[in-house]
């Protein structure tokens, strides 16, 4: 055994300052290590490029299935929602109206969907290799930003061929918060997913809870209905879902017509942050021993 | 000289079993028994044998690990299976944290705990050198740099831009091995990985881990490969049931660790049933010239195995093969049940079969031996393959007048001597 031999020159903490990682079983609360997750950039740049290229690689149809996604999607809620079911949409053209709600939906719920089976499915590599882990459910979301922009670009076209057409949508100035938007529902997504990963490394069956979640979430969402149609007092409440907010907010800026208060964006992102917050605690407490559970 | 890696008291624990009970639900059922203070609905029946302290669920593979390494060291790390050296490795390369304790790295730790790790199927060569160097710790620039070092190491530069899943298992390990080689880690973690590839690539490999170590980077290494420990590395560490067993230069530690491994010889070794088999061996035991069971040999006297093993489907020109392997891993030798001008049944109906194989004395040099036998067909096929305990053949005085300890060498053979000429008495 190698007996341990304090030398009395230098201080404690100078000590210390000369190591570059130093090991504990226990972490503070809230350990981000934001200055790790810088320095291994690049990995999530490869990430997310292999996660875009795996994709489409060896399909026919190849990236265009980004557009059909969101095509397939609309046509079947106009249909079923629009035609059928009668739903009112603000005044503005439905097939518009739905599109808007799924391509940012969409955006949301597969960044919520991915991270949420991050250690689950890449337990192989966690368990060969040290990277912060992080980097996956980041890579996740960035990759998701550019699938998102693809389908954005098909809004926007449609959009444009409505516009010419006459039809009372009114993009405005509003339009310029897009960011801020999608930084939420990255955050969000971000947030709940890895607050999920965490918890269904010890329990497996919460995953299947995940895709039917999400499905509720949607319809809990104004994506195939406006927030117009639920008393005032009642929006608040729907606020506490962040996405109620952002869907809003989205339609307010390229659609011009919504029920968006400022109050509703606040509550949202009060939400969302606070969901971050529990998903960043509980996974930097898992992170370190969940190979020995997963 | 300055440490690089110190490790404090570090212990670490795993739950064994089914953590939990696997679900949500079943938790809920066992956390409302207890609260009701009713027995545990879904708590195992028996314990586990293996508890050694903290429960009967729990096993500590760590215990008090205290080490420190300095900046250029090339340690070996060594022991028995499950005696901790991999958990030591994760513990130390952060895949998994250490339950007590600290440890404290100055510099890049790279481990390569497995070779290819993270090597996407459908993209081509050159995408997962980056991806896989990245994963690793590299920087793209780093990446870029030596790309051309890693490609001409590793072969494979045809096909370098058709996606791997193309590739044959020697090339892809090839490609991988080549991209962890050209790590350039302060602190390097290396754990059998040398055990793959061809005998060609693996010299390759093993000159590239003696550059690394030679280039003044401070180098772990874990292998069962005593050979390729004692020339790679200057210190050794002994681990044993968790703890550390023995430190110090590397011939000492290895020696150490072979005294412990012949001190339990066997004579014979019993296997269990094995039914889903075509064939499998049912026992194992060493016979000396009168055909008694022994784990000490001479080194003059025969020595005789007997091979137990039951058939159980026809087996149709299949072979027994046997392998004597010495206690640092060195293959001695590999014969076959046809080998000269023996012939065996061709076809062997099911039933219990007891075969002998003689190996005559006066070959072998001292030291701690292992029988393995294999059943099968030549190359591809295997049903059973078993290894016996250790046996070990002892120096007798009937060769040596002098006995100055154990000679060094392989074999020791009957040699004569003839001395022709001299100078004449004057």
């Amino acid at each position: 055994m190698v007996s341990e031999t304090h030398t009395t020159s230098l201080s404690q903490t100078e000590q210390e300052a000369e190591w570059t990682t130093i090991i504990r079983p226990r972490h503070p609360w809230l350990h981000l290590n934001l200055r790790e997750l810088w320095q291994y950039r690049d990995l999530v740049a490869l990430f997310v490029r292999r996660d875009f290229v795996a994709q489409y690689k060896q399909t026919i149809l190849g990236p265009a299935w980004f557009f059909l996604q969101p095509l397939f999607t609309t046509i079947v809620f106009t249909v079923v929602f629009g035609r059928i079911a009668k739903i009112p949409t603000d005044g503005v053209p439905d097939f518009i109206f739905y599109m808007s709600g799924t391509v940012c939906w969409a955006y949301f719920s597969a960044c919520l969907q991915q991270t949420s089976r991050t250690f689950v499915s890449n337990a192989g590599i966690f368990g060969k290799v040290y990277f912060p882990r992080l980097v996956v459910p980041t890579s996740v979301v960035i990759s998701n930003i550019l699938k998102f922009a693809i389908q954005f670009v098909l809004f926007l076209l449609f959009l444009a061929f409505f516009y010419y057409r006459g039809a009372p949508v009114a993009p405005n100035l509003g339009a310029l918060l897009l960011p801020l938007y999608l930084l939420q529902m990255a955050l969000l997504g971000l947030g709940c997913g890895i607050l999920i990963s965490a918890v269904t490394t010890k329990y497996r069956d919460l995953m299947l809870l995940v895709e039917f979640g999400a499905q509720l979430w949607m319809y809990a969402t104004p994506v195939v209905w406006p927030l117009s149609q639920v008393p005032e007092k009642y929006r608040i409440l729907l606020a506490l879902n962040p996405m109620t907010s952002v869907i809003e907010g989205f339609r307010q800026g390229f659609l011009g017509r919504s029920a968006l208060d400022p109050d509703l964006l606040l509550v949202g992102w009060a939400t969302t942050l606070t969901l971050l917050l529990c998903g960043l605690v509980l996974f930097s407490r898992v992170e370190k021993t969940f190979m020995d559970t997963v | 000289m300055t440490p690089v890696l110190k490790i404090e008291d570090v212990w670490k624990q795993y739950r064994l079993g089914v953590i939990g009970h696997g679900t949500l639900y079943k938790d809920l059922a066992s956390w409302w028994a207890r609260l009701r203070g009713k027995e545990d609905p879904n708590a195992p029946i028996e314990f586990s044998s293996r508890s050694n302290g903290g429960g009967p669920d729990r096993l500590w593979a760590l215990r008090g690990i205290n080490m420190e390494i300095e900046q250029g060291d090339v340690v070996g790390i060594i022991g028995s299976n499950g005696a901790g050296k991999s958990t030591l490795l994760k513990v130390i390369s952060r895949v998994t944290g250490p339950t007590r304790g600290e440890i404290k790295i100055k510099g890049r730790v790279a481990s390569l705990l497995e070779v290819g790790t993270g090597f996407h199927p459908e993209l081509t060569g050159r995408e997962n050198i980056y991806l896989n160097g990245a994963i690793m710790g590299m920087k793209v620039s780093e990446i870029n740099r030596r790309f051309d070092e890693i490609v001409d190491f590793s072969g494979v530069e045809k096909f370098i831009d058709t996606p791997v899943k193309r590739y044959s298992s020697g090339m892809f390990v090839r490609l991988a091995f080549a991209v962890a080689a050209h790590l350039d880690p302060e602190i390097l973690l290396v754990d059998e990985v040398l055990a793959v590839g061809d005998a060609e690539f693996q010299k390759k490999c093993l000159g590239k881990m003696r550059d690394q170590a030679t280039g003044g980077r401070t180098v772990l290494f874990v292998s069962h490969n005593m050979a390729a420990i004692s020339q790679l590395c200057a210190k050794g560490i002994l681990v044993s049931d968790g703890a550390i067993a023995y430190q110090g230069p590397i011939e000492e530690v290895v020696q150490t660790y072979m005294d412990k491994v012949t001190e339990d010889l066997e004579q014979e070794v019993v296997f269990p049933d094995r039914p889903g088999v075509p064939a499998s061996f049912t026992r194992l035991c060493l016979l000396d010239e009168e055909g008694r069971k022994t784990a000490k040999f001479a080194n003059s006297s025969n020595v005789t195995l007997e091979i137990e093993f039951m058939v159980r489907e026809k087996l149709v020109k299949d072979h027994i093969f046997v392998l004597l392997d010495r206690s640092d891993g060195l293959l001695v030798t590999k014969v076959s049940d046809d080998d000269f001008g023996h012939s065996p049944p061709e076809i062997r109906y099911p039933g219990r079969y007891v075969s002998q194989v003689r190996f005559p004395g006066g070959i072998l040099n001292e030291g701690a031996y292992r029988f393995r036998v294999v059943i099968g067909k030549r190359r591809a096929v295997q049903y059973d393959s078993q290894a016996c305990g250790f046996f070990q053949i002892e120096d007798t005085t009937d060769y040596r007048e002098s006995c100055f300890g154990k000679r060094n060498g392989a074999i020791m053979v009957p040699v004569e001597w003839r001395h022709l000429s001299g100078p004449t008495d004057s």
